[in-house]
């Protein structure tokens, strides 16, 4: 089949879905009111609540949530072939995270523009706060270690992508100065660095010396490298201590400085992506290679595949952002539709480009099936695979494919890294807040609580025997990254119901996707954590048996206490003021 | 088309600034915390040398003063001249 068919279907159905389900949403269940009056206006302070226009609000809403995410899921799940995955993501991004990020965002704008962890305190109680805070704490420490490994494993693949990986850094750093001193706007210096980033590119992938190849410092692949580890392993341990220091800079530093900077850099890089994608694929037309399902997997589909592609079907990272920054910002609320709903099909359309750019990289199955040889090997090699076919792609526009796999792995840890930068920054305000709830006023300190971060994070990556070899500890936990993403967007979505139940309206919408994630979530987890993870599973493994136990019980905990809610009786709107 | 082009690079523009102008905003805002806590400092037990010159300052810090000691996490007016709420 045809890889622009796929995407046709796929951006039709996302366009359906706007144009009717969205309309459907926004005038029957959350009835959003032209003159209600928003946060951004009832609160304005310049700083936090500002009223902003909407096709702004959702060019930073939508480059906040996108990532490399919604990237790694799809690329591996294309395990169970590509159909599932699509319909997932398709299906997903429609019924489920429209829903959930429209409807965080609008839940949020009608409760003074507080986080979705302020209503889960307010909603469903006080504990409900604290168990949403180590759900977080737990999921930026997957999103850490998976990161880590992923931009160690894309550097020592592509070496040609290290230089101009490192020379973001400076470009973004004088971006941030040149724009804080007024001196000049944001759009010029954006778009020379990426034209200095993409020249080192070029040059990087032709020019060898450039190449920055530790494997082949050590001697290549049969090396001797250090500390009795092989070559491989050597330059897996360098790369992960390079970037927990530049980590622990990156994110002690104030924003403005080199954070925002890179962002601005990345949105570019994500505009560029897809229209690199979209267009290589029309010009090259290539075929679906890889099968529409596989028959064969080692691994049943179900229920792992609604948890190995989190972002990009539904995610509950996308309630914390429209929850946390975009619902102070509404103007109107009729806006949230096309912030919301549209931020979540833009997820989609790149999930669905990572999609098809794996499954179009080969031209049979048997080809699928070397690479895809098991789900613990598609964990492995997804993101490479994703690289190689994102860079076949782009030999459709004339690009050649060696430099076509730099640019691209550019790309990919780009986001990569600023997804690291921002997850443990996060860690550490988590970090902060439990120490002042438990009144340890030392993790308080920045620089105490930036080491236990990283220190742990570290630790994480180099658990010795994770799945892909040295240095893989944060793929053992790719699918409790997934579960703890899934589980809060379940609550996310509990929490609309509770409040629609509240309003009186029909909460059916949003009830029946969280009814569906919680027990895909919860069923995955009860049999890795039971039958997999235990002292007597097929992979006993201690770490990963309490974090998950942990988690799972936290889900349980907070699914009774809220159907506790759910039965009570009508308490009446809760947003009366 | 030319209008269109520049219409369309201005909004890029401000897509891009949004949170930049947002972060430049709270750093000016905790320096004028700062500033505030300096001319309240009596109210907290440091005595201000200068009380009596900040006395000038009040019509313009009135104003402000609501949304600052919200900030502060005081819900009501911690002093009893300033009857904001």
């Amino acid at each position: 089949m045809s890889g622009i068919f796929v995407a046709i279907l796929g951006i039709l159905i996302f366009a359906l879905g706007y144009r009717y389900y969205s309309k459907f949403l926004a005038e029957k269940i959350y009835r959003l009111d032209p003159n209600y009056v928003t946060p951004a206006h009832k609160y304005r302070d310049g700083v936090d609540f500002v009223p902003t226009n909407k096709f702004v609000l959702w060019g930073h809403h939508f480059t906040s949530v996108a990532g490399a995410a919604p990237i790694l899921g799809p690329a591996i799940a294309l395990y169970w072939g590509w159909l599932p995955a699509f319909l997932w993501v398709v299906l997903g991004t429609v019924f489920a995270a429209g829903v959930h990020d429209f409807g965080t965002l609008v839940v949020s704008a009608r409760n003074k523009g507080q986080s979705i962890g302020t209503l889960a305190d307010r909603l469903i109680g006080q504990r409900a706060k604290i168990l949403f805070l180590f759900i977080i704490l737990i999921l930026l420490l997957m999103v850490n270690a998976v990161f880590a490994w992923a931009i160690a494993n894309l550097f020592i693949t592509y070496p040609a992508s290290v230089i101009p990986v490192f020379i973001q850094i400076p470009l973004a750093i004088w971006i941030g100065y040149a724009v804080y001193k007024g001196k000049t706007k944001m759009l010029i210096p954006s778009l020379l660095a990426l034209a200095v980033m993409y020249f080192a590119a070029i040059v990087s992938s032709r020019v060898n010396w450039l190449q920055i190849d530790l494997v082949s410092y050590f001697g290549g692949e049969g090396g001797a490298g250090l500390f009795g580890l092989g070559s491989i392993s050597s330059a897996f341990l360098i790369w992960i201590i390079i970037l927990m220091v530049y980590v622990y800079i990156a994110s002690t530093l104030p924003v403005w400085k080199l954070l925002q900077p890179r962002d601005f850099i990345n949105s570019h890089q994500l505009i560029v992506g897809l229209a690199i994608l979209y267009l290589g694929l029309v010009f090259l037309n290539p075929a679906m290679g890889a099968p529409a399902t596989n028959a064969t997997s080692d691994v049943s589909w179900f229920p792992l595949l609604f948890i190995t592609i989190a972002c990009g079907a539904i995610s509950g990272f996308h309630g914390l952002v429209s929850s946390g920054t975009s619902s102070k910002q509404l103007d109107k609320e009729t806006d949230a539709r096309f912030v919301g709903y549209a931020g979540a099909v833009g997820e989609g359309v790149l999930a669905l480009i990572a999609i098809i750019a794996v499954a179009t990289f080969f031209t049979n199955t048997d080809e699928f099936f070397a690479a895809y040889g098991s789900y613990t090997e598609a964990n492995g090699v997804g993101l490479g695979i994703f690289v190689e076919g994102a860079a076949n792609l782009a030999t459709g526009i004339a690009i050649p494919p060696d430099i076509a796999t730099t640019i691209v792995s550019v790309i990919v840890v780009s986001f990569a890294a600023t997804t690291l930068d921002t997850s443990v920054r996060l860690l550490r305000y988590i970090i902060a807040e439990l120490g002042s709830e438990y009144k340890v006023p030392a993790l308080t300190k920045t620089h105490v609580a930036t080491s236990v971060a990283v220190v742990t994070t570290a630790a994480l990556v180099l658990i010795p025997q994770g799945p892909n070899g040295f240095g893989s500890g944060g793929y053992l936990i790719w699918p409790l990254f997934g579960t703890s993403n899934q589980l809060l967007a379940g609550i996310s979505l509990l929490l609309i119901s509770i409040w629609l139940k509240r309003q009186g309206r029909n909460y059916a919408v949003t009830l029946i996707p969280m009814i569906f994630l919680m027990f895909m979530t919860m069923y995955a987890m009860f049999n890795q954590v039971l039958f997999e993870w235990s002292w007597f599973g097929t992979e006993s493994n201690m770490m990963l048996f309490v974090l998950g136990a942990i988690i799972f019980v936290f889900a349980v905990w907070i699914v009774l206490t809220s159907f506790k809610v759910m039965t009570e009786k009508n308490e009446g709107p809760i947003n009366k003021e | 088309m030319l209008d269109q082009t520049k219409r369309l690079i201005r909004f890029y523009e401000e897509v891009l600034s949004m949170p930049h102008r947002q972060e430049i905003a709270r750093e000016l805002r905790a320096e004028d915390d700062l500033f505030m806590l300096m001319l309240y400092s009596e109210m907290i037990g440091i005595p201000n040398p200068a009380y009596y010159y900040t006395l000038e300052l009040y019509p313009y810090m009135i104003e402000k003063f609501h949304d600052w000691h919200l900030r502060m996490g005081m819900e009501k007016s911690p002093l009893s001249g300033i009857r904001c709420c």
